[in-house]
């Protein structure tokens, strides 16, 4: 067994974390590739892949469900699946209406919800709701049981606490003060509830309007019929996520930015007790002994090339041995604060590496 | 507002054109949008509070905008009195309503973008800046960032939110007082996202893409004829490395083409692949002239 189907074995949730543009949706999909085609069945959960490798893989007619990927598509390219392999594209603001249409207790409530000028405004013009949709999908899927694995690749690593706190801060939402404030009625209830609450939501309403102030107070109360199944949703989701079958893998370039990013979600990771599973540096520079030095390479090609070409060649292995350096000390430092000797360093690949040639590229990298 | 794709060297760029115009004499600010000091670190600041506006470089200071800072500071500037500033500050309850309202962290952090912006500071004590260098967040999440004013306006209808959003949103949608740039590299992906981005940008804010920076562009060191004489000695390794460097450089040079086409017909500004750690006098220096 490779050292990373031993970090997979047994595993029925892999997060995929890191930084925007490091080739995580690639990582995401090359994993779940090389679980399926070992004998699992495997839906990966992608956020926004890269249009030609949805293309290829046959996302682009997706709705918000996992969706097979045609077996023969991967023999054609010499991959023999012994499992299965679906896929699907996240919309965040179908999964949304669909978790409030599940935990709704009844018609009115969904209707109360899904109408409010401020949910339909909000829950759809602006980001920040990914998080929240992408935790539901995967819990929602981890309980179906045509999949024996589900691979989460996950919104750049920038919101990476909103998604590991979702679950949380919606249980301390729910069961705060702040949703009581809107459900019980103003006057004697609010003076139960203590008179540093009424002088919080008169200054509520001063700073933000009547107007905006009611929508909210609408909006909650409605939100109040679900507090129940939003409270038992955020607990399980919560196990899932430090459940013994869940781990978390985190993938970046060797650059100094999402390395910091790395190292500053692992940290996040171990705070919240979530398992760590593996580290991937993605499109590292590896220095090729082979070349020799710059010296070495224009020396020995002056004749064959003369003096400019072969400076030029030269040129080019120095500024490969720079990379190949930078990128080695990277490793290095992550792999010291990771605590992770070792890491999976896929090299920089040659060409376009976002359509599917590119993905069984990073698969058999992976699996070798 | 700087923008681009995740991973194409948004921070670096950002900071070396708040250095470009710092050394044009321009008083500027380098303003980073939920992140945890990047552009302080790319100065070798690391440990300076990133959270208030310090000076890293003559001329050009730095800020990490933080929504609960700028909640803080809201709350302070609008209320009558500080203590009661202190006491919803304080309040649970409304640090939660504040963390479980969609789109708020956004609308808080343009606040105080637009709030360093503003020539008559409400930052007691606070001098202005003749400009504001915002490092955005990637792509899609920024077209949000700016577009947070405007949605808040509506949703809120009438009240002190609606009129400062809309506020906030009139400084964001004017071409006069805001630009955004757009950083990409030679590549599909990044080249696609930033033509979505400006399609995004003329519908949801009427703004045009001020200007694109193309950066790590591999250096065009071959040419045609160089290509040809090195195919002749492919089996040797340091040729070979040569060929592929040669090969990427092409692919490049196609997909700036696209870039250009998917942008105006604008040329973008360019900037060097450098190995090694990145140089913002070196990568400010490339710029200048270019944006002259």
């Amino acid at each position: 067994m490779s050292g990373l189907a031993e970090k997979l074995d047994g595993k029925r949730v892999v997060i995929v974390a890191g930084s925007g543009g490091v080739g995580k949706t690639t990582a995401s999909a090359a994993l779940a590739l090389g679980m399926a085609a070992a004998g699992r069945r495997v839906a990966v959960v992608t956020i926004d892949p890269a249009r030609r490798l949805a293309d290829s893989l046959g996302l682009e007619e997706l709705g918000n469900e996992p969706r097979r990927v045609d077996p023969e598509l991967l023999a054609g390219h010499g991959v023999e699946m012994r499992g299965e392999l679906w896929a699907m594209m996240l919309d965040p603001k179908a999964t949304f209406d669909d978790l409030i249409v599940k935990l709704s207790p009844d018609a009115g409530t969904r209707e109360d919800v899904l109408g409010n000028r401020i949910y339909a405004q909000l829950s759809s013009a602006i980001a920040g709701s990914q998080e929240f949709s992408a935790v539901a999908k995967l819990y929602d899927i981890s309980r179906e049981e045509r999949f024996d694995v589900v691979v989460l690749d996950t919104p750049p690593s920038r919101n990476a606490l909103d998604f590991l706190d979702a679950p949380d801060r919606l249980t301390d939402f729910f069961e705060g003060r702040a949703l009581k404030l809107f459900l019980v009625p103003t006057g004697i209830a609010a003076r139960v509830m203590g008179k540093g609450t009424s002088v919080v939501f008169a200054l509520l309403k001063r700073l933000t309007g009547v107007d905006l102030l009611d929508d909210v107070a609408q909006l909650f109360r409605a939100l109040g019929g679900l507090i129940d199944g939003f409270r038992e949703r955020a607990t399980a989701v919560k196990a899932l996520l430090a459940d013994a079958g869940t781990t978390f893998f985190i993938v970046t370039s060797p650059e100094r930015e999402p390395v910091a990013e790395a190292i500053f979600f692992h940290g996040k990771l171990r705070e919240a007790r979530m398992r760590f599973g593996g580290l991937i540096v993605n499109r590292a520079a590896i220095a090729d002994p082979a070349l020799g030095t710059p010296a070495a390479v224009r020396d020995e090609l002056r004749a064959e090339l003369g003096g400019a070409l072969a400076g030029k060649v030269a040129a080019s292995v120095a500024d490969l041995q720079l990379l190949a350096a930078r990128d080695a000390a990277s490793i290095e430092h992550l792999k010291a604060a990771l605590g992770e000797p070792e890491p999976i360093v896929v090299p920089r690949l040659d060409g376009d590496v976002q359509d599917i040639d590119g993905l069984l590229a990073l698969y058999r990298h992976l699996s070798a | 507002m700087v923008t681009g794709k995740g991973g194409v060297g948004k921070t670096t760029v950002a900071a070396a054109l708040g250095l470009v115009a710092a050394r044009a004499g321009k008083r500027t600010i380098v303003a980073e949008v939920a992140r945890r000091g990047d552009v302080a670190s790319a100065f070798d600041r690391e440990g300076a509070a990133p959270f208030s506006e310090t000076e890293i470089a003559p001329g050009l200071f730095h800020i990490s905008v933080d929504p609960q800072d700028a909640l803080d500071e809201y709350l302070r500037d609008q209320l009558p009195s500080a203590a009661i500033a202190e006491l919803l500050i304080r309040s649970r309850v409304f640090g939660m309503i504040a963390a479980a309202t969609p789109g708020m962290r956004e609308l808080l952090t343009v606040g105080k973008l637009w709030e360093l912006a503003q020539l008559d500071r409400r930052t007691p004590g606070a001098d202005s800046y003749d400009l504001v260098v915002v490092d955005a967040p990637a792509t899609g999440h920024g077209v949000a960032i700016l577009s947070a004013p405007r949605t808040f306006a509506a949703a809120a209808g009438s009240g002190p939110v609606a009129r400062q959003g809309t506020i906030i949103d009139e400084m964001l949608s004017d071409p006069a007082r805001t630009a955004v740039v757009a950083v990409a590299q030679a590549e599909e992906l990044a080249v696609t996202e930033t033509g979505q981005l400006r399609e995004a940008l003329e519908k949801t804010m009427g703004l045009p893409l001020e200007r694109v920076i193309a950066n790590a562009l591999e250096p065009d060191r071959f040419t045609a004829a160089d290509a040809r004489r090195l195919e002749a000695h492919a089996a040797h390794p340091a040729v070979a490395r040569a060929l592929s460097v040669h090969a990427r450089a092409l692919r490049q040079r196609a997909q700036l083409a696209r870039l250009r086409r998917l942008t105006g017909d604008v040329d973008p500004a360019r900037l060097s692949l450098h190995p090694g750690a990145p140089d913002l006098e070196r990568l400010a220096d490339e710029l200048a002239p270019q944006l002259a």
